[in-house]
């Protein structure tokens, strides 16, 4: 604690901080689907496993989706920084359509299981599958939420200190969410297929 | 049809049994009688403004204070039915509960006790005396304060709903192990209820803590460094960075077992893969971790109170820090001493019955430290210091039996026998309720601007202490017997005259929690004679005593700045600055809490009962509501420095007018005699007066 | 602060206190006397060690805890308020090798337990097979609701609710459970318990070296029918148990697949049962019908 900081300064760094905490018990949250993945992803019950199941270019392709959102919306906070209301527009919107399409592929994904009789009621591996993956379409679905809305305030109000803080705060949540996609894609998908 | 309107629910989900019948009345009078009471004294707007929207930690504190103690009758009932069933039902009797009736209501009495009583006074406690301790004047979020508090009192009244409608609570134990808390073992929506509630508490407890951990490392006076916190602030924090660790786990579990229950997935069931023994694990992973969770600012208040009341410092401060941190550390590495008779093997148990012995290390030293710090004090015997004194012999028991629990071996012997309830009851009990007891009565005359009466408080302490052995003493006995826990009834003849002499001990319980209520009404009649005007009764350290009694809203005039530990010694041995007069920033009301709990709670019952429009339309309700609050820029308010020197001026008028007119002091607490001639008179004024019209 | 009139003497409390506190533990004294605290009197090797675990614990605690605690309520009198002859020094803090002690103290009473409490746990494993001269006998236990089953596999002879086995014979007990939830399988005389879940086989070994007859009881709560779900196990001499399984193989019950069926149907507090045949396998068989079943170190160690 060097130099003491103004109101709007301590309150920027309390609201970064309160988030980091709420995105590490989220964190925590998934690390008990993971575990539950983990320990359940051979029960079966003499039903299909990961590797008949999972189709390696749907998986590949949500990720590259949902990575290149992660970089727009890099791009997007540079729009922030630099007080560019249009470019930050821009990119966000960008940003929502990669999440978009990630979520409806992963909709598609799991519409198409089900059809076939895989559904998360089939066994304690499907069960797994689709909490661990659903939970976070769940967050991703908030994510696309939040976007929409946020560019709606934008609009309206301009880019002021407020909409600049509560931008960097979605920023960290989607930021945080392809991190776990990465750990999601490793321990369900490319541990199937090796 | 009427399953679109009503999902699941029938006429025969509404009350039809003479429990349920009579827990519903029971709410619905009293409910009625507050109404009454409100609208005849015209305080609605009060009600509203002052209270329910208030963001002041001091009023949310105040808040839970009460659900808390609502609560603890609440559960307190449960208890006694259980005591009576288990006195009654041995050998060719079978008491007067149903076997599933019964094991309803330790469920209940599980879950009430530990999330809405023990939860609900800590949290009241940290709301109201953190930001004092550390020189703030709110929390880091007034938002998620009164959101966490409103969470809170939906899952109280989710807790209690199945009274009137569905009429079954949980049979399981109040963690509801699986299987049995599945739907093959237990359907029906009692354990629907037990999930809801507890989930929808517990995402507030986890905003809660996440907002307490900001605040104590982000809103500290300047100047006071981590190494000069008050040690309640300090286990506060351990206790708030546990939270923030194991609750996420919690809720991850129940909504597994939600789902395992809703859509049929397999996570805990014995079919198709399921692993009940995972259930089991997760579920000890954030239980464990709980109840230290409630300890650990027990320990802080002790720490507090024993300094305070030997008018020492303590005897070593990193050492109370370090053991406080240990426990927490340690608490996280433990869970499977809940169940070694799953049958893990010899490293497995032997790893963690050595780790659970481990935590015996911080909590000896905390012990020592307290010994430590009464040699060579001037020790004052307020009721908190003889809870104090009640906790040290009573814990150290529970302690003592705790490490025989720890290994693994012995603990095949005694895993689920009354021992081991006896044992967490005296952790939970003699360590955090009493912890509760003391920091209440210790901070009481900050709270309200007088102090408990002395008298009556000591002979709470005494029934609570003895009816506290007499209750669970003969527990630890019938479990060296063999006797299993749970137990709707039993064979075994020579185990009766214990559970009677249990439940006398549970009388004098009774007993004891009627003289505080009493304590506290003799309290508030005598407030006069027993106010503090100094806001320093104790001739205490820490920064919360350098404000008036009852501290202002804004907490400080000015926030001090912090040059040692012992904030509030060092202002006193150094001179307290002035006051300067400056404009400050404070909060304003917030009611969309409430709204966002209402909705949380209409959501959780849409689950229960499968209404799929409420569910829809409480969790749009609930987004929107977010929304409205978090782009919502007019949230604070300034008092100019004019309107505050007013204020202060207006409270030192005030005090000297007290001072100067009270010649009618009498210098003795009422004792209960005095109390009973009170109410009398009080009662026959009232109904000679026919006071209730003039209400 | 305004003076007051002194309190009533704290004194007072504290012997109506110790009074009311001594009194509840002759109490309990006396109402002890003359009955069986199982726990302290067991009647097998294994119950034996385990008490000898508890014993040694209480001691060393207890040898920790009087000196401590008499220590802090000494401290409480003597330097109590109003006794003006003892030394108040406020700001006295421990020094460094105050503090080290502190914490050494407990480090070594945990040191000590350790040493005992560690080895005691992998000798006392209940997976651990009984070290002994005569065969070992085997019982497979299956939980159900809310009865147990005991099948001898050896003797081909299955019963509900009643075990007999011969004195010091080791017996390897197999738990497990069908259509039921968690199971606690105990003898609170012999000596620990064990959980017997569905889909799992978990061993429990125990041994008995006194005749006599000892409760069993279901120790893990599993519904409504939970506290009639107790047994009675018998240890007798060799020729007696032999006698006995002579008997039952006098029943007209058989355990064939039907008569296991309604077994397996939820009943309380049922009667002892006798069945003088079992269909064979029958408990690899109710252990296989859950996915991935799997047995907790079924292997002598």
């Amino acid at each position: 604690m060097s130099k003491p900081m103004n109101h709007e300064e301590s309150v920027y760094d309390r609201t970064m901080f309160g988030f980091w905490v709420y995105l590490m018990t989220d964190l925590l949250m998934f690390a008990v689907l993971f575990a539950v993945y983990a320990v359940l992803n051979n029960s079966t019950a003499g039903g299909p496993t990961g590797r008949e199941l999972f189709s390696p270019t749907a998986a590949l392709t949500g990720t590259l989706l949902l990575l290149t959102s992660s970089f727009t919306c890099g791009l997007a906070m540079i729009a922030v920084r630099k007080g560019n209301k249009n470019q930050v527009l821009f990119w966000l919107t960008t940003t929502y359509i990669f999440g978009l399409a990630f979520l409806s592929l992963e909709l598609i994904e799991f519409t198409k299981l089900i059809h076939e009789g895989h559904a998360p009621s089939s066994n304690a591996f499907m069960s797994s599958f689709f909490i661990l993956v659903g939970t976070h379409g769940l967050h991703i679905l908030i994510g696309l939420l939040w976007m929409v809305i946020i560019m709606a305030y934008v609009v309206s109000r301009g880019l002021t200190s407020n909409m600049m803080r509560k931008l960097a705060l979605l920023s960290m949540y989607w930021h945080f969410l392809d991190i776990v996609w990465v750990f999601i894609f490793t321990i369900v998908y490319l541990r199937a297929f090796v | 049809m009427r399953e679109l309107l009503v999902g699941n629910l029938t006429w025969e989900s509404l009350p039809h049994e003479w429990s349920t019948i009579g827990g519903t009345l029971t709410f619905i009078l009293l409910g009625i009688f507050a109404v009454i009471v409100i609208t005849r004294m015209k305080r609605w707007k009060w009600l509203w403004n002052d209270w329910l929207t208030s963001v002041d930690p001091k009023k949310i504190g105040i808040m839970y204070f009460i659900v808390a103690t609502f609560m603890l009758l609440r559960g307190g009932l449960d208890v006694i039915m259980i005591w009576l069933q288990q006195s009654l039902s041995a050998g060719t009797s079978h008491g007067f509960l149903s076997a599933d009736h019964f094991q309803q209501i330790f469920t209940a009495h599980g879950n009430i006790m530990v999330f809405f009583v023990a939860m609900g006074f800590i949290f009241g406690l940290i709301n109201f005396i953190v930001p004092l301790q550390i020189g703030a004047r709110d929390l880091a979020s007034p938002f998620l304060n009164t959101l966490g508090f409103w969470l809170y009192v939906a899952g109280v009244i989710m807790v209690n709903t199945f009274f009137l409608f569905g009429g079954k609570y949980a049979a399981t134990g109040w963690l509801g192990i699986a299987p049995l808390s599945g739907t093959q073992f237990s359907p029906g929506v009692g354990v629907d209820y037990m999930i809801w509630a507890l989930q929808i508490s517990g995402i507030g407890t986890t905003l809660g803590a996440i907002n307490f951990i900001v605040t104590i490392l982000k809103m500290r006076a300047p100047g006071m460094k981590l190494r000069m916190m008050p040690l309640f602030t300090w286990g506060s924090l351990c206790s708030m960075v546990m939270a923030v660790t194991v609750f996420p786990l919690l809720t991850a579990t129940l909504f597994l077992l939600f789902f395992d229950r809703y859509i049929g997935t397999h996570f805990f069931t014995t079919t198709l893969g399921g692993n009940a023994m995972m259930y089991t694990n997760l579920i000890w992973m954030w239980g464990h971790p709980e109840v230290y969770i409630l300890m650990l600012p027990a320990f802080g208040i002790f720490s507090e109170v024993v300094s305070t009341y030997s008018r020492k410092s303590i005897a070593s401060y990193w050492s109370a820090v370090f053991g406080m941190i240990g426990v927490s550390f340690f608490a996280l590495s433990v869970w499977l001493h809940h169940f070694f008779t799953m049958g893990a093997g010899g490293d497995v148990n032997a790893f963690f019955g050595l780790m659970t012995m481990v935590i015996a290390i911080p909590t000896s030293v905390l012990v020592f430290n307290w010994i430590a710090t009464m040699y060579r004090g001037r020790i004052k015997f307020s009721t908190p210091m003889l809870w104090f004194l009640g906790f040290v012999g009573t814990f150290a028991i529970g302690g003592m039996t705790g490490v025989m629990l720890a290994q693994p071996p012995a603990d095949f012997q005694l895993h689920n026998s009354l021992f081991l309830v006896a044992h967490f009851h005296t952790m939970v009990i003699g360590g955090v309720i009493w912890g509760i007891f003391a920091g209440i009565s210790y901070w009481f005359p900050k709270m309200t601007g007088f102090r408990l009466n002395e008298r009556i408080g000591r002979y709470a302490f005494w029934c609570w202490l003895v009816g506290f052995w007499m209750a669970f003493g003969p527990l630890y006995v019938l479990g060296l017997m063999g006797a299993t826990r749970r137990l709707d009834h039993y064979d075994n003849l020579n185990w009766q005259p214990f559970f009677v002499v249990a439940l006398f001990g549970g009388i004098l319980i009774a007993i004891a929690v009627g003289l505080q209520l009493v304590q506290i009404a003799a309290s508030f009649i005598q407030k006069r004679q027993l106010a503090d005007n100094t806001g320093d009764p104790w001739d205490g350290r820490s920064l919360e005593w350098s404000t008036p009694s009852p501290a202002p809203f804004y907490n400080f005039v000015n926030i001090p700045k912090v040059t040692s530990r012992d904030a509030f010694l060092q202002m006193k041995n150094q001179g307290i600055p002035k006051p300067v007069y400056k404009d400050i920033t404070m909060p304003k009301t917030i009611s969309l809490g409430i709204y966002i709990a209402g909705l949380a709670f209409l959501l959780g019952f849409g689950f229960i009962w499968e209404i799929t429009w409420l569910i829809v339309v409480s969790a749009i309700g609930i987004v929107v509501c977010i929304v409205l609050r978090t782009f919502d820029e007019e949230t604070e308010y300034i008092i100019s420095a004019a309107e505050l020197e007013k204020m202060e001026k207006a409270r030192t008028q005030k005090l000297l007018a007290r001072l100067r007119h009270d010649d009618t002091y009498k210098d003795e607490d009422m004792g209960l005699r005095e109390f009973y001639k009170s109410v009398l008179t009080w009662s026959q004024d009232f109904v000679k007066n026919k006071r209730w019209k003039t209400f | 602060m305004m003076k007051r009139k002194k309190m009533p003497s704290s004194g007072k409390s504290v012997r109506i206190i110790f009074l009311g506190l001594l009194s509840l533990a002759v109490l309990i004294v006396g109402l002890l006397h003359g009955k069986d605290l199982v726990l302290f009197n067991p009647k097998g090797q294994i119950a034996q060690n385990q008490a000898h675990l508890m014993l040694f614990s209480i001691t060393v605690l207890v040898a920790v805890a009087i000196p401590t605690l008499s220590l802090m309520y000494f401290f409480a009198w003597k330097y109590r308020e109003s006794n003006s002859k003892a030394k108040h020094d406020p700001n006295r803090t421990l020094g460094k090798l105050s503090v080290v002690g502190l914490w050494v103290i407990p480090i070594m009473v945990l040191i000590l337990l350790a040493s005992v409490v560690l080895p005691a746990t992998y000798r006392l494993d209940p997976h651990k097979a009984i070290v002994s001269d005569t065969k070992p006998l085997t019982i497979q236990v299956i939980a159900l609701r809310w009865k147990w089953l005991f099948i001898y596999p050896d003797q081909n002879i299955a019963t509900v609710n009643y075990l007999q086995i011969p004195i010091n014979t080791p017996v390897q007990f197999e738990l497990t459970a069908d259509e039921a939830p968690m199971n606690s399988f105990w003898i609170p005389h012999l000596g620990g318990q064990l959980y017997a879940m569905t889909g799992h086989s978990n061993l429990l070994n125990l041994i008995a070296d006194t005749p006599g007859i000892y409760a069993g009881q279901a120790a893990e709560i599993n519904g409504p029918g939970f506290s009639g779900m107790k047994f009675v196990a018998r240890a007798s001499s060799d020729k007696d148990f032999n006698t006995w399984v002579k008997t039952v193989k006098w029943s007209s019950n058989t355990l064939d697949l039907a008569e296991y069926n309604k077994l397996v149907l939820p009943s309380q507090n049922n009667p002892v049962t006798l069945y003088s045949a079992v269909k064979p396998s029958i408990y690899d068989t109710v252990l296989l019908k859950y996915e991935g079943a799997h047995n907790h170190q079924t292997e002598q160690k």
